[in-house]
């Protein structure tokens, strides 16, 4: 079978609905941070894909960014995590509702 | 020197506001500001005229207020002999009265408020009399009112005066509001308001205003049935009586209700065309209005109502004489009226006081020997309101009736019989008030007022005596009619009307003394009044005024109380619909704040919904 550009959008589509239903129903904020991750990879997928069948290094490097970014979002958002537990022990979306007043 | 008029109108002003945002706890920083912005507007006054002169020469000072396309408001002065001669009179009697008022109201827990309003009012009349344009005049003709009302309502918390506050204000708003349609009538055919332009305007221009001359006259002149109190409007100004008595005075007997006068006179060349009938209605109204407060004064108790139909009366006679022609002569008897008329309920003031605010006069009697004072100067102004020779009145109004006998007999004859009532209800409130007995406990215990409240009746009163023969005819005839000879000798001033028309002048001296003798015979001895039974039903008619207030109570106001009702109604019925726009704004919020519950995955999953309606929308 010969693999081509369809094949790597489907898994990245895939990948991306995936993680939004993660973001959508997980109830922890970590399950939810990782899915939020996984909807980045799918992107990422999407972009060497493009860059593979098109001949063209801009994808690469645009993921290569993306990576660096995120690992630095990954530091901060579980810092925010962990002092939210602190404060509040605990880590369920359903119970951090203070933004509703 | 042009600054000058400008400092004089506004010091009042400056007054005003320094009082009501400064120096309201404190009473003679209040009264000191008051008195001291009009005396001084006063002094200055005097500087500028004697720097300017008499020559009718027209200066003006004006600058562009506001321009919207080719119409211009201008906010400016009108300096000629007219507007200053009244300048000087409404400082100075203006002065006289904030003076008097320092004795008058010295016990008023409003004292700042009063000299506050008493301030505003000076500089609203001082508008008038130097406004150059229509606009102009017509704001402050305004303000005069607004004025008016504060200074009649001044003891709001009692009903009576708050009911004649409004009372005043609402029929002068139905006068204004002819005046402002007599005001766009002008404006609409000439292009102008400037009293300046307007009067220069050539024959030939104001052959444009024929077909509508009689209609926009009148409907300037109802600005003038307002605010000078004219038949039908005339029933404000003894209910403004409520008001202290040195307002009284000022307001409602010297300068503004004189303002409709000399409106009159200052745009006497819109109503002097050939073709119009305005003059004859205005001379009509005015003459029945003489005629019908004269009676009315007759059977009044009151001291101070007799004097407010005294008022109505000769505004009566100076409209009259505005009507048949002689703008100078009336605005002569303005000027003389102001002085007397002024004085007369100063004195009556000090009855009042002496009397702790009694007002009836069948309960006073016997004054003058406790008064002596106020009863000189009242006497003093008795004989000027009525007539008699060589005092002011006599020259004023006999001007006015020599002008009637020259031009409309039945007006002439009218004018002597209210020349006769004028004397017999004046002698009447002498008698009444000053000789025989004392009628009541208090009068027994009447003291003369104190000397703050008496200077100003002795200025007053010199020049009520004296303000016939000083010339001041002269100066508004030269406005009128630039040619007239000018300096006559004070002797040939004192028998002027003798030479010039002696009959007017000796029939107005024998109704004057015809009165004088009806009065003296009917009230030298009485203790109660003799008329009622002698007249029967009249006497309850006159005393009742006519019923003009019960009469308009059952037509106009119950009219006007249908369409208020009907339009409470309309206004109901068209809530609804504004019901229903509030219902339904409240509703959707209800039902959008369900959306806002704070759970992060809700808004993530909106989010998503509205990136997928995009994606859908664009990618369709």
């Amino acid at each position: 079978m010969n693999v081509g550009l369809e094949h790597y959008l489907v898994v990245s589509a895939v990948l991306f609905a995936l993680g939004l239903l993660g973001v959508l129903v997980r109830r922890n904020l970590l399950v939810i941070y990782m899915s939020l991750e996984l909807m980045l990879n799918a992107a990422n997928l999407a972009l060497v894909a493009f860059s593979r069948f098109n001949n063209n290094l801009d994808g690469q490097v645009f993921v290569f960014f993306i990576i660096t970014v995120a690992a630095a979002e990954v530091a901060v958002g579980l810092a925010l995590i962990v002092a939210l537990y602190r404060k509040h022990q605990t880590a369920h979306v359903e119970d951090l509702t203070l933004m509703k007043d | 020197m042009y600054a000058l008029p400008w400092i004089i109108l506004f010091l009042p002003l400056a007054a005003a506001v320094g009082i009501a945002l400064f120096t309201r706890p404190n009473r003679n920083a209040s009264a000191a500001l008051s008195i001291g912005a009009v005396l001084g507007g006063f002094l200055l006054a005097v500087i500028f005229v004697g720097w300017a002169g008499w020559d009718p020469v027209v200066r003006e000072s004006s600058t562009t207020w506001l321009e919207v396309g080719d119409f211009k408001v201008e906010f400016g002065l009108r300096l000629d002999p007219l507007s200053l001669l009244m300048l000087l009179i409404v400082t100075g009697v203006a002065s006289a009265i904030h003076v008097y008022s320092l004795g008058y109201m010295r016990e008023d827990r409003g004292w700042s408020r009063f000299f506050a309003c008493l301030s505003l009012f000076t500089f609203s009349m001082l508008g008038i009399v130097l406004a150059n344009n229509f606009i102009q005049l017509f704001i402050f003709w305004e303000l005069v009112g607004v004025s008016s009302y504060l200074l009649i309502g001044h003891w709001f918390e009692r009903p009576a005066a708050a009911d004649a506050g409004k009372k005043a204000f609402i029929t002068n708003r139905l006068g204004d509001f002819g005046f402002l349609l007599g005001i766009l009538i002008v404006w609409q055919i000439f292009g102008s308001l400037n009293f300046g332009v307007l009067r220069g305007l050539s024959p030939a221009d104001s052959a444009r205003w024929t077909s509508l001359a009689t209609v926009g006259g009148l409907l300037i002149f109802c600005g003038a049935m307002g605010k000078s109190a004219q038949f039908p409007l005339h029933v404000w100004l003894p209910d403004a009586m409520e008001g202290p008595t040195p307002v009284s005075a000022l307001i409602h007997a010297a300068t503004m209700v004189a303002a409709g006068v000399y409106m009159l006179c200052r745009v006497y060349f819109l109503l002097n065309i050939p073709g119009s009938h305005a003059l004859t209605v205005i001379a009509w109204i005015g003459g029945i209005t003489a005629a019908l407060s004269a009676v009315i004064a007759v059977q009044q108790n009151d001291i101070k109502r007799i004097l407010a139909y005294s008022t109505l009366s000769q505004l009566g006679y100076m409209v009259m004489g505005v009507g048949l022609g002689g703008p100078p002569k009336a605005m002569f008897h303005l000027t003389t009226h102001a002085f007397f008329k002024a004085l007369l309920f100063l004195g009556a003031g000090s009855v009042i006081v002496a009397l702790h605010h009694e007002q009836d006069i069948w309960k006073m009697g016997g004054l003058r020997k406790k008064m002596p004072v106020t009863f000189w100067t009242f006497a003093a102004g008795t004989l000027a309101l009525a007539g008699i020779w060589p005092l002011s009145g006599f020259f004023s109004k006999d001007g006015i009736l020599a002008r009637a006998a020259e031009t409309n007999v039945p007006l002439f004859l009218l004018g002597l019989a209210v020349a006769a009532l004028t004397a017999f209800y004046m002698l009447r409130l002498v008698l009444v008030v000053f000789q025989g007995d004392a009628k009541s406990e208090t009068a027994g215990h009447a003291v003369e007022s104190p000397p703050v409240m008496l200077w100003p009746l002795r200025v007053l009163a010199c020049f009520s005596v004296i303000g016939g023969m000083i010339g001041l005819e002269a100066i508004y005839e030269r406005q009128f009619d630039p040619a007239s000879e000018y300096g006559l000798s004070f002797g040939d001033q004192l028998i002027l009307p003798f030479s010039q028309a002696p009959i007017a002048a000796l029939l107005g001296l024998l109704a004057a003394a015809v009165g004088f003798a009806g009065a003296f015979l009917l009230y030298a001895k009485a203790s109660r009044d003799p008329l009622p039974e002698k007249l029967g039903p009249l006497a309850r008619w006159m005393r009742n005024r006519f019923y003009f207030d019960e009469i308009y109570q059952a037509t106009f106001i119950r009219f006007h109380d249908a369409l208020a009702s009907i339009a409470a109604w309309l206004d109901r019925v068209g809530a609804l619909g504004i019901r229903g726009i509030h219902g339904t704004t409240e509703i959707t919020g209800r039902a959008l704040r369900l959306l806002q519950n704070g759970n992060v995955q809700t808004y993530a999953f909106l989010f998503g919904l509205g990136v997928v309606v995009l994606l859908w929308w664009t990618l369709r």
